[in-house]
């Protein structure tokens, strides 16, 4: 017998035997349940098999209803976080030999509305996004242009010009709050977010220091308003469980304590500058 | 009977909010900040693929580098099925889309004095290939995706699962789509439509793309009356892991990576590409640093002759790290350390890391001119699943990503342009062609069939795998076109057994499968057509060589009803480079000095 599980699943079958494993996995179909409720699988245990690996094997050979969000599995779309026996991870990059011979428990992430079974809603993260500026605001191209938010002929003139000097030292300041691929495993872990949903979060902070840090970047003052506002940094007691679920060692608990300093002095200076100077 | 649905109207409504999508995206609402850019994707923008691309992005910085040479690489590599204009305005502006990238905060390596770094990759002659560590396309997703965030006239539509083309009077005007989240039918209807929704890499078994690259806007093309071109010709990538296909980048061999057989033998000197370069010195277009159609014929030869490794997940050959060190891996490669850690078990500082060829990119597609306007009015396409010329038989790796960025500025350009220039839609007209459509889709969904799609979608994969993989025969793709036409008889019999509506996967991979097959049949007839070998297409049987006379010539495909593809041909624009031997190692140093060439 060959075991298929993603089309990938090589011509040699991986190590297969005849042992099994249980799933346990949380289904929810707005419409046809009328709330969550668990159900078993009973599946092959292949030691190679990625949680995604069993799940993409549930839906081609046992319940083809199941839902859940994936594609790149390696790790770098931030599609398929889920929690398994109450850990927020990337189900691509978790294994069913961590867990074997125990049944492993799947639910969609924690702290997030649930569309349907394991797809929770994104929406909100999306909106927390945008609203941190998340891209260089450069104090040349807002020069008036001529042309309202369109500055493509200032571009044309910048491009000739060529790229920026940023040595790799400037790059190492805010190279690691670049590589968030919005997986949202930290939000899931977040207590706070979890007590107030507007709480900006891990991310979202994350992706804003990520762009004060860049010395291209004069944009501080414009995602101030966001970052120091009740659910911007404040709201974060540093528990930093975000920073050890962070499957791409993002730390975000550390660009929060980044931003709370750069909030407090902001505020400081504020006191002492006259307001124009800000 | 036809359900009720929602629409939306745009001026340009760009599908796929992958590289190529989002570049157009911005480029048209810069061009023109008072249209309404409607941006669809069946993902997240950043989910894309794109986000999955490693190594790099072609652009010549470099003093003593031209743009003669990226060309002439170009070209060749391409096997001489590339449209020289096209490659030349490729060259001219893949650089300047770099330097866009870096001004909007696209996080490229460094040099020490804080100039973008470039590295060497396969098949070029210089280094060129710009990087953020090793995972470029992630950086360049996220930077296109962050910074398209502030036009406001982008309005995009995430999660939203495109059908159909709606084309009335010879011109594209909208597009159907399936909002995921609740399964309802919404029509957006514009006045110029910009395709970029990628490859088709799934149609084939073991491959390194992720699981949205099913060619669903190759095949709205083509059922649209759209052309599909040089379908034939589908990249075996040397190195993707053993088991799930997961790609180690080429930027490995750049960085100095070998690759060895189960002897520890660098064999690639048997195949053309020697002499031998000294460990820790690559040397451009030598060795590791070959085209990837070379090296992927190489790794078969190796099997035929028992050379490879055998491991529980397959046959490979050894791609040999160690020598580089932990500090430079993790500086340089550090997503690649983590790949081989997790998905293999191994850290590639101290052991070889097992890889063998998988199929990676497609580089045929919906063939559009140098402007990327279609054969259909007002239908425009860029990125992987545009066939614009510039790739010919073989791509060449980083050229990619610069072709994202470099047409998909000058497909949002044109169709805002296009747009500003057109009538109203005739609503009536188009809203009754879209009933139609909507009523098939539904009467999809709701068949009682007898197949079931993965089981068909299994089949599919490892026919196209067996039949037209890295080498090919006359009767083994006949016998794989016979396997995919029997499927998609059956096919039409699928039963879609989730009848839900809120995120029905079952029902959006069961109109993928219906992607891929209509793909894969284009793809099997072109082959099967194409009597010559040629870059990414070989033959073992009477067609070894490559024909100039009879094939340097680009393969069409244009869907007819009756489920047979009507193949026709064109001429390759050549406006320089005539076809030569294509050379590498010591034989294209050869070449170079006979012609008085660098
Ligand atoms: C693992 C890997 C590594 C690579 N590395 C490199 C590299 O180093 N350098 C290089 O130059 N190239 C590389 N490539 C190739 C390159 O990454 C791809 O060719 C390129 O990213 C494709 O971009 P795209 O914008 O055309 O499509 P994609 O990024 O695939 O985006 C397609 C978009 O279309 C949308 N879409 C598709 N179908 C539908 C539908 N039915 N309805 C609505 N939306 C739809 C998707 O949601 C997505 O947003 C690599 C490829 C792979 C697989
Ligand atoms: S910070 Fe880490 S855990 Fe949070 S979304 Fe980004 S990658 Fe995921
Ligand atoms: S499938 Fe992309 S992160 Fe897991």
């Amino acid at each position: 017998m060959t075991i298929p599980a993603t089309d990938n699943t090589s011509e040699t079958a991986p190590s297969k035997s005849e042992a099994g494993i249980t799933l346990e996995i949380l289904r929810y179909i707005p419409g046809t349940h009328s709330e969550p409720t668990f159900q078993r699988f009973e599946i092959p245990y292949v030691e190679d098999w990625s949680m995604l690996d069993a799940l993409g094997y549930i839906k081609d050979e046992l319940d083809s209803s199941l839902s859940y969000r994936w594609s790149c599995r390696m790790a770098v779309c931030g599609s398929c976080g889920m929690m398994f026996d109450g850990v927020p991870k990337l189900a691509c990059e978790t294994f069913l030999r961590d867990y074997y011979p125990r049944p492993i428990r799947v639910e969609p992430l924690e702290n997030f509305g649930i569309e349907r079974d394991l797809v929770i809603d994104q929406e909100p993260f999306l909106e927390k996004l945008e609203s941190v500026k998340p891209y260089i605001i450069d104090a040349m191209a807002n020069a008036p242009s001529g042309k309202p938010g369109a500055p493509a002929g200032h571009e044309r003139e910048t491009i000739q010009a060529g790229e920026n000097r940023q040595t790799p030292k400037e790059l190492a300041l805010f190279d690691q709050y670049s590589m968030c691929i919005n997986c949202l495993l930290c939000y899931s872990a977040c207590p706070q977010f979890g007590l107030n949903p507007a709480f900006l979060g891990p991310a979202a902070i994350s992706l804003a220091h990520r762009y004060n840090q860049d010395n291209r970047d004069q944009g501080n003052a414009d995602r101030a308003p966001a970052l120091n506002e009740e659910d911007g940094v404040w709201s974060c007691t540093f528990v930093g469980y975000c920073s050890e679920v962070c499957p791409k060692s993002v730390d975000p608990a550390s660009a929060i304590q980044q931003e709370k300093v750069r909030g407090a002095t902001d505020w400081a200076l504020s006191w002492l500058l006259p307001k124009g100077a800000r | 009977m036809s359900e009720a649905f929602e629409t939306v109207h745009a001026d340009v409504i760009v599908i796929g909010a992958g590289g190529a999508g989002l570049r157009s995206a911005i480029a048209a609402a810069q061009a023109n900040p008072a249209a309404k850019v409607a941006l669809i994707s069946k993902v997240y923008p950043m989910r894309s693929h794109t986000v999955c691309a490693e190594g790099g992005a072609a652009g010549v910085v470099q003093a003593h580098d031209s743009l003669e040479n990226h060309f002439n690489d170009t070209v060749s590599g391409g096997d001489w099925l590339c449209d020289q204009d096209v490659v030349d305005y490729f060259t001219h502006h893949a650089t300047e889309e770099m330097v866009q990238l870096e001004h909007w905060g696209c996080p490229w390596s460094r040099k020490e004095d804080g100039s973008a770094a470039v590295r060497r990759f396969g098949g070029m002659k210089i280094e060129r290939t710009w990087y953020a560590a090793d995972k470029t396309g992630f950086h360049i997703l996220h930077t296109l995706f962050q910074t398209s965030l502030q036009y406001p006239n982008i309005h995009r539509f995430d999660e939203f699962f495109c059908t159909d083309l709606i084309v009335d009077d010879g011109r594209c005007q909208g597009v159907i789509a399936i909002e995921i989240k609740t399964g309802d039918i919404k029509v957006f209807l514009g006045k110029a439509i910009v395709l970029a929704t990628g490859g088709a890499g799934r149609v084939f078994r073991f491959n390194t793309n992720g699981a949205i690259v099913t060619g669903d806007g190759m095949s709205m093309a083509y059922r649209a009356g759209a052309v599909l071109r040089d379908m034939e010709f589908v990249q075996y990538h040397p190195t993707g892991l053993p088991g799930s296909g997961v790609l180690i980048t080429e930027g490995c061999r750049g960085e100095g990576g070998i690759l060895l057989n189960r002897h520890g033998y660098r064999y690639l000197q048997d195949y053309g590409l020697g002499p031998e370069t000294p460990i820790g010195k690559p040397e451009n277009k030598y060795m590791e640093l070959g085209p990837r159609d070379k090296l992927s014929q190489a790794f078969w030869h190796e099997q035929r002759k028992g050379n490879t490794v055998p491991t529980p997940l397959g046959d490979a050959v050894m791609l040999d790290l160690t020598h580089l060190g932990e500090a430079k891996l993790l500086q340089r490669l550090p997503m690649i350390c983590s790949l081989a850690r997790h998905y293999v078990g191994i850290d590639p500082a101290k052991e070889p890391i097992p890889v063998r060829p998988a199929v990676h990119y497609t580089m045929g597609g919906i063939r559009t001119d140098i402007h990327t306007q279609t054969e259909i009015a007002g239908l425009y396409a860029a990125g992987e699943c545009s066939s614009i010329g510039l790739h010919g038989a073989n791509r060449l790796g980083s050229n990619s990503l610069a072709e994202l960025l470099v047409f998909g500025k000058v497909a949002g350009e044109q169709a805002a342009d296009h747009a500003s220039r057109q009538p109203p839609c005739n609503n009536d007209t188009l809203l009754s062609f879209a009933k139609d459509k909507v009523a098939e889709l539904t009467a999809l969904r709701e068949q009682k069939g007898t197949e079931k799609a993965s089981r068909l979608r299994h089949e599919m994969a490892a026919a196209m795998e067996k039949a037209f993989g890295i080498y090919r025969l006359g009767d083994e793709m006949q016998t794989g076109l016979d396997t995919i036409n029997e499927l998609r008889a059956r096919y039409k019999q699928v039963n879609v057994e989730d009848q839900s509506r809120v995120f029905n996967t079952e029902f959006l991979t069961t109109l993928e499968l219906g992607s891929c097959l209509e793909l894969a049949q284009v793809m099997a007839t072109s082959a099967l057509q194409r009597k010559e070998s040629r870059g990414a297409h070989q033959r073992l049987d009477d067609y070894k060589t490559r024909d100039d006379e009879k094939y340097l010539r680009h393969t069409l495909m244009r869907y007819s009803p009756d489920g047979k593809p009507i193949l026709d041909y064109e001429a390759v624009n050549i406006t320089r480079s005539q076809p030569k031997e294509r050379a590498y190692g010591a034989a294209g140093e050869q070449q170079n000095k006979q012609e008085g060439g660098s």
